[in-house]
C-alpha cells in the first residue's frame, strides 16, 4: 500500500470529477464562444462552473475570470494591476516573504521593470505583523499580496485585518488562496480584498484551471491579450473540460466541508501525535492554532530531510519538503528561514499534507514507518561524524 | 547516473540482473542555466543530462532521485580545482570528485536509502583477493576507455561497496546494450573533459572563482631572461605550448639569431613569483618524480617494486621502479625519461591490469 500524504502539492480527482471531465472531454467540444449548439452547450458548461466556484468563495459569478491555475490567477492578479496603477504613480508592491514562487517570482521580474517590492517580514510562527505592514506602506504602494494560508506550513494569516490596513493607504489587496479554497470557508467579502487566486487541483479538481476572483470595479489590466474571452479579461478558448471538472469538485468540496475538514483535521493530529510521541527529536514548525486543518510540518533533529524523503518514498510513503527547484532537487525552504529558523532545522523538515482519500490506516503505517528510518539516517550521520 | 550512456547501461544492467536498483543523480551546480536572473533558453546541458537520467530510470522501471550536491561540490571538488591552479598546479577533479563525492557522501546517502552498494559508469573492475584479503581494482577491460586512473584513491572500505557493471564490456558492446534495451541515451555523445566548465575555458572560470589569481607576471627561460608577460600563471600547464604569445620575439638563449627558433614549452610554474618558466621541448623531460597523499589499494610495498606508472589520463604507462616512504609519500624512478610530469595530476601505479596505488604529483 502505497501512503499519498502530499495533497498540497496535487490532490487526486474525486471520482465525481473525473468521470464529469470524461463525458465533457467527449460530448462539450464545442467552442464557448461560437453562437450555435455546439458552442451554447459549452458556454452552459462553464457558466454552471462559474457559479460553483463563485459559492464556494461566497461571491458573484460575474466576478469569477478562468485561468489556467493558481499560477496564472497570481500572475494576473499582480501584473494586472501593476500594469493598470503604474500611470497613478503608484509604484511599489508589498509581499509576505513566505509567499509562493508565483507571487515572489513576478514580483522579482516586476523589481526590473523599476517598481519598489517589499518584502513583508513574519515572526517565528509564520504569521505577518500588521503593525509591520502598516509601517511598510506608503502613498505610493499599489498592491499588497499575502497568501491566504501558507502551503509548507499551512498557517493562516489574518487578511481580513492586513486588508483593511492597505485599503487605509488606498492600496489593492490581493490574497493566493490556492491552499485554503476548498479545504476551509472562504468568504470573499469577509476577508475584505480585492483579488484572490485559487486551483482547482488542490480540492480534488483537475489541473489547468484555477481562477482569479476580481472584486467588481477593480481596474485590472489582462495578461493575456487576444480575443474577448472571459468578458475581456483573459483570452484564449476555455479549458472546458478542466473547468467543468473544477466546478464538480466546487460543488463536492462545499457540501463536504464541515465534515471533511473535522475529519482530516483529526488525522492530521493522530499523525502529528504519533511522530511527535514516536521519534525523539522532533517538533512541530509553525503556529500550530491558526492553519489549515490537512497540514503539519515537522522538523527531525540531526536529519536530512533530502534523505528521509527519499528513505519514506522507497517504503511507500509519499511526502515533501518545501518547493522542488527546476532540476527536481530540492533547496532549502524560504518559508522556514523566513520564520528564523536556523538552517540545521530548515534541512530538517518535511511537511505531510493529508486529504480526501486519507485514512487512519494510512496515518498509523507512517508513525510507524519513521521511528527506523530516522534512527538509521541518525546512526549513518553520527557515524559519518565520527570518522570526521 | 549521471544521464550518460554508461552509467544508464550499469544501471540496466543491475536491474536486468535481479538487483533491487535505486538511480541517483547529483545536481553539482546551478543547473537552472539562469544568466542575469534570466533563464538562457537552450543554454542549459546539465538540466538536459539530469531529464535523460530520470528518462532512463523510467524506460527500465527503477526509483529515481536527484539529489543536491551543490554546496558539497563546491567545497570538495571545485575550491580544489580552483586553489591548485592559482597554485601552480594543474588538477584532477575527476578524482576527488570520486573519492570525496561519489564514493563517500553519495555512499553515505545511498547507505541510508537501505543501499547495500553503489555502482557507478566508471570503465574499471573490482575484485576481492582471498589471498591478501583485499579488494584489487582493475583496469576496464576496453584499453580506450578505461578510468582505472581517476579511482587510484578509492579505499578498501570504499572499494568493498563499488560496483563497476561496464567495467568488463567495451564501450561498443555498452552502446549496443543501449539500443538493444532501447535507451533514449543510446546515441548519446561521450561527454568530454571536465563537467563543470562545458566551454573548456578553464582560465576564465579560475579568473571568475578567484579574481586574484589574475596577477601578472614574466615568462622566463631557465636562464631567467625574461621574455614575456603573461596575466596569471592560472593559465598554463606544463608540457603547455601554444597560448604562450612570445611569436616575433627573440628566441630562448643560446640561438642565433636569424636561425630558426625551436618550439617553446611550459616547464615549470613559480607561484613565488608569477613565473613561467618556459624551454625546449628536451628539457621537460624527467626521470624521476615525488608523490603525496599516496593510496596503496594493494598492499604498501616493503621494498621498491617494479611498477608502470601512468602520470595522466592518456598516457601510456611507463615502466618504473616506485619505492614507498614515510608520510603517504612515495618516488617513482623511470626507466627512460617521461615527458611533462605535471604537479598535481596523478601518478598511479600499476602491475599489469591491477592498480597497486597511486598519489598526486609533487
Amino acid at each position: 500500500m502505497r501512503v499519498y500524504f502530499d495533497y498540497n502539492a496535487t490532490t487526486p480527482l474525486a471520482p465525481e470529477v473525473a468521470e464529469a471531465v470524461a463525458v465533457a472531454t467527449r460530448d462539450l467540444f464545442g467552442n464557448a464562444s461560437s453562437v450555435h449548439h455546439f458552442g451554447q452547450q459549452a458556454k452552459a458548461a462553464l457558466d454552471e462552473a462559474r457559479s460553483a466556484i463563485a459559492a464556494l468563495v461566497h461571491a458573484d459569478p460575474s466576478e469569477i475570470v478562468f485561468t489556467s491555475g493558481g499560477t496564472e490567477a497570481d500572475n494576473f492578479a499582480i501584473r494586472g494591476a501593476a500594469d493598470a496603477l503604474e500611470s497613478s504613480g503608484r509604484r511599489q508592491i508589498i509581499a509576505s516573504a513566505i509567499e509562493h514562487e508565483a507571487v515572489l517570482n513576478t514580483l522579482k521580474s516586476l523589481a526590473r521593470r523599476g517598481w519598489q517590492t517589499t518584502m513583508l517580514p513574519v515572526d517565528q510562527t509564520g504569521i505577518v505583523s500588521p503593525d509591520r505592514l502598516r509601517e511598510l506602506l506608503t502613498d505610493t504602494t499599489a498592491l499588497v499580496s499575502v497568501m491566504h494560508a501558507n502551503n509548507e506550513i499551512g498557517t493562516i494569516q489574518p487578511i481580513a485585518e492586513l486588508a483593511t490596513i492597505a485599503h487605509a493607504r488606498g492600496a489593492l489587496m490581493h490574497t493566493d488562496a490556492v491552499q485554503t479554497v476548498g479545504k476551509i470557508p472562504v468568504d470573499v467579502r469577509a476577508l475584505g480584498v480585492d483579488l484572490l487566486s485559487l486551483s482547482a487541483h488542490k480540492f480534488n479538481g483537475p489541473k489547468g484551471a484555477g481562477a482569479l476572483w476580481i472584486k467588481r470595479g477593480t481596474r485590472l489590466q489582462p495578461i493575456l491579450t487576444g480575443g474577448k474571452h472571459e468578458r475581456n479579461r483573459r483570452a484564449g478558448t476555455e479549458n472546458v473540460p478542466a473547468i467543468v471538472g473544477m466546478g464538480v469538485a466546487a460543488r463536492l468540496a462545499a457540501a463536504k466541508m464541515a465534515a471533511e475538514s473535522a475529519r482530516v483535521a483529526a488525522l492530521r493530529d493522530r499523525l502529528e501525535d504519533g511522530i511527535l510521541r514516536g521519534v525523539p527529536g522532533t517538533a512541530v514548525n509553525g503556529d500550530p492554532r491558526s492553519r489549515v486543518p490537512n497540514t503539519t510540518n515537522i522538523s527531525f533533529d540531526h536529519v536530512e530531510a533530502e534523505s528521509l524523503l527519499i528513505a519514506l518514498d522507497l517504503d511507500g510513503v509519499a511526502v515533501s519538503t518545501g518547493s522542488a527547484c527546476s532540476s527536481g532537487t530540492l533547496e532549502p525552504s524560504h518559508v522556514l528561514r523566513a520564520m528564523g529558523y536556523p538552517a540545521g532545522r530548515v534541512q530538517s523538515s518535511l511537511r505531510f499534507s493529508l486529504g480526501l482519500f486519507s485514512t487512519a490506516e494510512e496515518v498509523d503505517r507512517v508513525i510507524s514507518a519513521l521511528p527506523p528510518l530516522v534512527e538509521k539516517l541518525r546512526s549513518l550521520s553520527r557515524r559519518h561524524e565520527v570518522a570526521r | 547516473m549521471s544521464g550518460g550512456v554508461d552509467s544508464s547501461v550499469a544501471a540496466a544492467l543491475l536491474a536486468d540482473e535481479g538487483h533491487d536498483v535505486i538511480g541517483l543523480s547529483m545536481q553539482l551546480y546551478d543547473a537552472s542555466g539562469q544568466r542575469d536572473g534570466l533563464p538562457a533558453f537552450g543554454g542549459c546541458c546539465t538540466l538536459d543530462d539530469l531529464h535523460d537520467a530520470r528518462r532512463v530510470a523510467a524506460a527500465i522501471n527503477i526509483p529515481h532521485y536527484i539529489l543536491n550536491f551543490e554546496r558539497q561540490f563546491n567545497e570538495q571538488v571545485v575550491s580544489n580545482f580552483v586553489s591548485e591552479y592559482t597554485a601552480g598546479r594543474t588538477p584532477l577533479p575527476c578524482a576527488h570528485c570520486n573519492s570525496d563525492l561519489k564514493f563517500a557522501t553519495l555512499v553515505e546517502r545511498a547507505r541510508g536509502f537501505g543501499a547495500d552498494a553503489v555502482a557507478t559508469g566508471h570503465y574499471a573492475r573490482v575484485e576481492h583477493d582471498a589471498t591478501s584479503n583485499r579488494y584489487l581494482l582493475k583496469r576496464g577491460i576496453d584499453p580506450a576507455k578505461d578510468q582505472s586512473y581517476f579511482l587510484f584513491s578509492l579505499t578498501q572500505e570504499q572499494l568493498a561497496h563499488a560496483r563497476f557493471p561496464v567495467g568488463d564490456r567495451p564501450k561498443d558492446a555498452v552502446r549496443e546494450y543501449a539500443r538493444r534495451l532501447a535507451l533514449p541515451v543510446a546515441d548519446k555523445p561521450d561527454s568530454q573533459e571536465i563537467c563543470f566548465i562545458p566551454d573548456d575555458d578553464y582560465a576564465a572560470f579560475v579568473t571568475r572563482h578567484a579574481p586574484e589569481a589574475e596577477r601578472r607576471g614574466s615568462i622566463v627561460d631557465e636562464s631567467g631572461r625574461v621574455l614575456g608577460r603573461h596575466a596569471g600563471i592560472h593559465q598554463f600547464t606544463v608540457g603547455q605550448r601554444k597560448g604562450l604569445g612570445l611569436s616575433g620575439l627573440a628566441g630562448p638563449a643560446g640561438s642565433s639569431a636569424g636561425a630558426p627558433r625551436a618550439p617553446l614549452y611550459v616547464l615549470s610554474l613559480r607561484p613565488a613569483d608569477r613565473a613561467v618558466v618556459v624551454g625546449p621541448k628536451s628539457a621537460l623531460e624527467r626521470t624521476t618524480l615525488a608523490a603525496s597523499g599516496v593510496n596503496w589499494i594493494a598492499a604498501e610495498p616493503q621494498a621498491p617494486q617494479r611498477i608502470t606508472a601512468q602520470i595522466r589520463h592518456r598516457h601510456p604507462a611507463a615502466a618504473a621502479t616506485v619505492r614507498a616512504m614515510a608520510g603517504r609519500r612515495a618516488e617513482v624512478v623511470f626507466d627512460a625519461p617521461q615527458n611533462a610530469v605535471t604537479p598535481g595530476q596523478a601518478v598511479v601505479f600499476y602491475e599489469g591490469d591491477v592498480v597497486i596505488g597511486g598519489g598526486w604529483i609533487d
